[in-house]
């Protein structure tokens, strides 16, 4: 039999704020255990959170990314339940009235249809250690803000799922909303998997995939799970509601906890903390505030900077490369070469880096490439000066002149003239031949050789037929 | 001199004129805490109370100001202050230890008060008669066989028994104002985010608030001053003017309309405070107030929705003592949910497990709709209510409680005990403020209160009428 698959995903992603969502404590990774800790975000007795309205902007604007309606009210539960890393024994996020509603993020073949964001806190890690230790609980993490995506169960293939999730990744990055830094927790992903007779509308029950930790393994459990469960319809067996744990080294998956076991969570609104009311104006302003998406930007670079599909694709799959591209065009206002620097000096020396860094500044690349186009130097003292520059940070104009790339126009003028006397046929052939061009082209080459390419060639034979044109009469 | 023979008024004033220094009157107190430690209203005497009232005294030498400058002050056993146990009168946190200050004693420490000791209360600020704690009962300040009622029930015999001029309790269904009224004193529930609750251990949080208890009316207006404002770590407390409480006495009610409800002189009807509350009525139109009836349609159903509303928030707010974190984790736990379980079965008392359980039942799956959000529905329509009464009215009597304090051990049916909060429990729902004032004696000739409430932050009104009844009425 032939088999549709129901994919639903729920994705949680670390928000980008200074502070943790409802006190003031610094929201940062990798700092030494419980040192960005207060009474709030460990739960004491008698603290109280306060709203960081920076996290609300920021799920306002994720939802904008993907034309989610904003509620104007919004409102905050508890969502109860033990664990040692949930230092209130509840988690404090949103059910009933999330601060984003729908939406959809549109992929190559199909619209990913949104069911809402909403915003809730982040817990502590345990780490486990030796059995005499014990296990450690690190409340950094706790009170972090995280939103979550839920999508609707239109996605149909693991391909799908990751391309969904590429693309949601590469908005907030975009958007600056959260970095989704997988390996650090910051982005995590829940899959909810089902499926069902070709054509049928009766959805098969669904099994929940957890600790999923890259795309990659996003991809192989639900390949490996919806396997498992043809595997088993077809050999007549029951697939059972339950979550799932991936083994992403084993490549298998295996169950958690089935649904009869699963919590109650208990939610009710939280009594701390107010409504939060967000007013059309403040989404409109939020909403100025969105950076182009790379498929808009894309779009602008090849329509108006003329940069051909394929450079404008390069440059804008990474937010890192187009704030650099940008600001080298806002100094140098010639897009196409700037993105051909960009796309052969510089991926060039980045590409094999895991955290590429772009070691020379906007500002530098751009003076280089306006020497070049006054005639101040070659494009080969160019990229000695640019590889220079990369490795010491060195001061361009200086460099410049250093390398002798700034040929001086008497020098250069000499040199024409020695070349012109010490070569009588050669001007005695420009000036009868019917293409003197090629003639004049001869002379540019000499002064090359003379000036081991360091002269600038289109100044070169600018002076050439002047001096020519002078010597005439 | 016998120093609990006066007011929280006139001891600033003593210690201002330096009739009497901080540390004269803190040993004063702590000897009498210790004579009367039978009562066992106290749980533990600060041992730096002494050399905090010495440093008091250097500032009133040197001249300072405060408005609290000196004075004793006694916390109820669930507020923090900093590096002092703070236990909640539960086994759970027998060794806990305040990480930080409170807002509350925050402001009386800026104002230069010293806080000498906390009282008892019954777990986690949950029963009505302070026989509900893990360090024993606490008795009556005027009968020691009678219950001083609760939950801040420590508290109020503090006042009451001349153990300190001034003490704190917190009051989410009565808790201030039914101990006050059983001892003979005066207590403020005050309007709902008129005090911050950060640094209180949280038991119903959308219900309960601090609030001062005091032997006057002017004192308790003097203390409530002190205590309100908005606090940039409770979004709940109200960002709204604190009012000078004692400008707002002005001596006379003339004009004033008295709001009587018609449902809660149905409810009164037989019991032993009836009588006089009509008395005490018809006294006060004959004084220049004008009395008009007005209807709580509802009221019947502010006690049901108040134990659905409160075990619910209960059963979150105490989830964080799951044996992971503070003093008690079962030694028989051989995993994490047993950690949980057991530590919690042996931590708890009887009472917060009953109202642990009532919470979980009303917030579960399938029962949410039937209990929590009927509630809080009902308590919109209530609220409505009330609106429509303060338009007509400036403020709305009630009596505190049916009788006096009953007998220690009397009542063992939680029902029964639950019904003690039948006239407090309307201003915690409504969110108002309302104030309980001693007025007549009742056939034990143990004290009764009447319950002055107003509208949100009126406590202005409150206190002039409060005040006028305290120095004109004739009832001792
Ligand atoms: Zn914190």
């Amino acid at each position: 039999m032939e088999y549709d698959i129901v994919i639903g995903l729920e994705v949680h992603a670390e928000l980008k704020t200074e502070s943790k969502v409802f006190c003031s404590c610094k929201n940062q990774f990798g700092a030494e255990p419980n040192t960005n800790c207060c009474p709030v975000c460990i739960g004491l007795p008698g603290a109280l959170p306060v709203l960081n309205k920076k996290a609300v902007e920021l799920v306002i604007k994720a939802g904008l990314t993907i034309d989610s309606q904003i509620n104007n009210i919004a409102v905050f539960e508890r969502k109860n339940y033990f664990y040692p890393d949930l230092s209130k024994a509840y988690q404090i996020s949103q059910l009933v009235k999330p601060i984003c509603v729908g939406g959809h993020l549109d992929l190559q073949n199909k619209s990913v249809k949104i069911n809402r964001i909403h915003l809730e806190e982040d817990a502590g890690k345990l780490t486990h250690q030796s059995e005499n230790i014990g296990t450690l609980i690190d409340y950094n993490r706790g009170g972090v803000p995280l939103m979550e995506l839920v999508t609707e169960p239109n996605i149909n293939s693991a391909d799908e799922a990751v391309e969904f999730l590429t693309k949601l990744r590469e908005r907030l990055i975009f958007a600056d909303i959260a970095e989704c830094k997988m390996e650090q927790g910051g982005m995590r992903c829940d899959v909810n998997i089902s499926i069902k007779p070709k054509g049928s509308n009766i959805l098969g029950n669904r099994t929940e995939m957890k600790n999923l930790n890259s795309f990659k393994s996003v991809h192989r459990a639900i390949e490996y799970e919806v396997k498992r469960q043809i595997e088993a319809k077809e050999q007549g067996k029951e697939i059972i509601q339950e979550t799932r744990k991936w083994d992403d080294e084993a490549g298998i998956s295996y169950t958690m906890r089935k649904k009869e076991t699963s919590q109650d969570y208990r939610y009710f609104p939280d009594p701390d903390l107010l409504a939060i009311e967000i007013s059309d104006e403040e989404v409109e302003a939020i909403r100025k505030t969105l950076p182009l998406l790379p498929e808009q930007l894309k779009e602008k670079y090849v329509n108006e900077y003329k940069l051909t599909e394929y450079d404008a694709n390069i440059i804008t799959k990474d937010k890192y490369l187009i704030s650099y591209f940008e600001e080298v065009c806002a100094h140098y206002n010639n897009p196409k070469t700037v993105a051909n620097w960009i796309l052969t000096e510089i991926l060039s020396k980045i590409k094999d880096e895991d955290e590429p860094i772009i070691k020379i500044s906007p500002l530098k690349l751009a003076e280089i490439l306006s020497l070049i186009e006054n005639g101040k130097i070659t494009r080969t003292i160019a990229k000695e000066i640019f590889t220079k520059v990369w490795e010491n940070d060195s001061d361009v104009d200086k460099l410049a002149k250093e390398l002798g790339g700034e040929i001086n126009e008497d020098y250069l003028c000499n040199l024409i003239d020695k070349i012109i006397t010490s070569n009588p046929k050669a001007v005695a052939d420009y000036r009868t031949s019917d293409t003197p061009e090629k003639q004049l082209k001869w002379f540019v080459g000499q002064i090359m050789k003379e000036t081991k390419g360091k002269a600038n060639a289109k100044l070169a034979e600018e002076k050439i037929l002047e001096i020519l044109n002078k010597t005439q009469g | 001199m016998e120093f609990e023979k006066f007011t929280l008024l006139e001891i600033v004033n003593m210690l201002k004129n330096k009739t009497v220094s901080s540390e004269q009157l803190t040993k004063y107190f702590i000897s009498k805490i210790e004579e009367k430690k039978s009562l066992n209203a106290v749980l533990e005497v600060f041992d730096d109370a002494i050399n905090l009232a010495k440093e008091a005294d250097k500032k009133i030498q040197a001249g300072e100001n405060g408005k609290l400058l000196g004075v004793p002050v006694i916390i109820k056993d669930n507020i923090l202050y900093k590096g002092k146990k703070c236990t909640c009168s539960s086994k759970f946190l027998k060794d806990y230890i305040a990480q930080y200050n409170s807002t509350v004693v925050e402001k009386i420490l800026q104002e230069g008060g010293v806080i000498i000791g906390r009282a008892n209360m019954d777990e986690f600020a949950m029963g009505g008669s302070t026989e509900n704690s893990a360090y024993g009962i606490t008795h009556n300040a005027l009968d020691f066989d009678r219950v001083p009622g609760g939950s801040s029930g420590g508290s109020a015999v503090a006042v009451a028994g001349g153990l300190c001029p001034v003490s704190l309790g917190t009051d989410t269904g009565g808790s201030v104002r039914q101990p006050c009224s059983y001892n003979g004193i005066v207590g403020i529930k005050p309007t709902y985010g008129r005090i911050s609750r950060y640094g209180v251990v949280a038991f119903a949080s959308s219900l309960e608030q601090v609030g001062p208890m005091t032997k006057t009316v002017k004192d308790n207006a003097y203390m409530l001053q002190i205590l309100s404002g908005k606090s940039i770590n409770d979004e709940t407390s109200a960002d709204i003017p604190v009012e000078d409480y004692l400008s707002q006495i002005k001596g006379q009610i003339n004009g004033l309309n008295i709001g009587v409800c018609k449902e809660v002189m149905q409810m009164m009807s037989g019991l032993e405070v009836e009588k006089i509350f009509l008395q005490v009525l018809e006294w006060l139109k004959s004084n220049g107030a004008n009395l008009i009836d007005v209807s709580l349609p509802n009221f019947d159903l502010c006690l049901p929705c108040y134990y659905i509303i409160a075990p619910a928030e209960a059963t979150s707010n105490l989830g964080r003592f799951d044996g992971i974190k503070y003093s008690t984790r079962s030694d028989k736990a051989e995993n994490v949910d047993q950690i949980y379980t057991k530590s919690r079965s042996e931590g708890f008392g009887k009472e917060v497990k009953r109202r642990i359980m009532l919470g979980n039942f009303v917030l579960s799956s399938g029962y949410f709709d039937a209990y929590y959000n009927k509630a809080k529905k009902i308590q919109i329509k209530l609220k409505e209510q009330a609106k429509d009464i303060f338009k007509k009215c400036d403020v709305l009597l009630f009596p505190t409680t049916a009788s006096e304090a009953f007998k220690l051990g009397s009542k063992t049916d939680p029902v029964s005990m639950y019904k003690e909060d039948m006239f407090t429990i309307t201003a915690n729902i409504l969110g108002i403020p309302s104030l309980t004032l001693p007025f007549a004696k009742g056939k034990s000739n143990l004290p009764l209160g009447l319950q002055i409430m107003a509208n949100n932050f009126e406590e202005g009104k409150i206190y002039n009428l409060a005040d006028y009844i305290e120095n004109n009425w004739r009832w001792k």
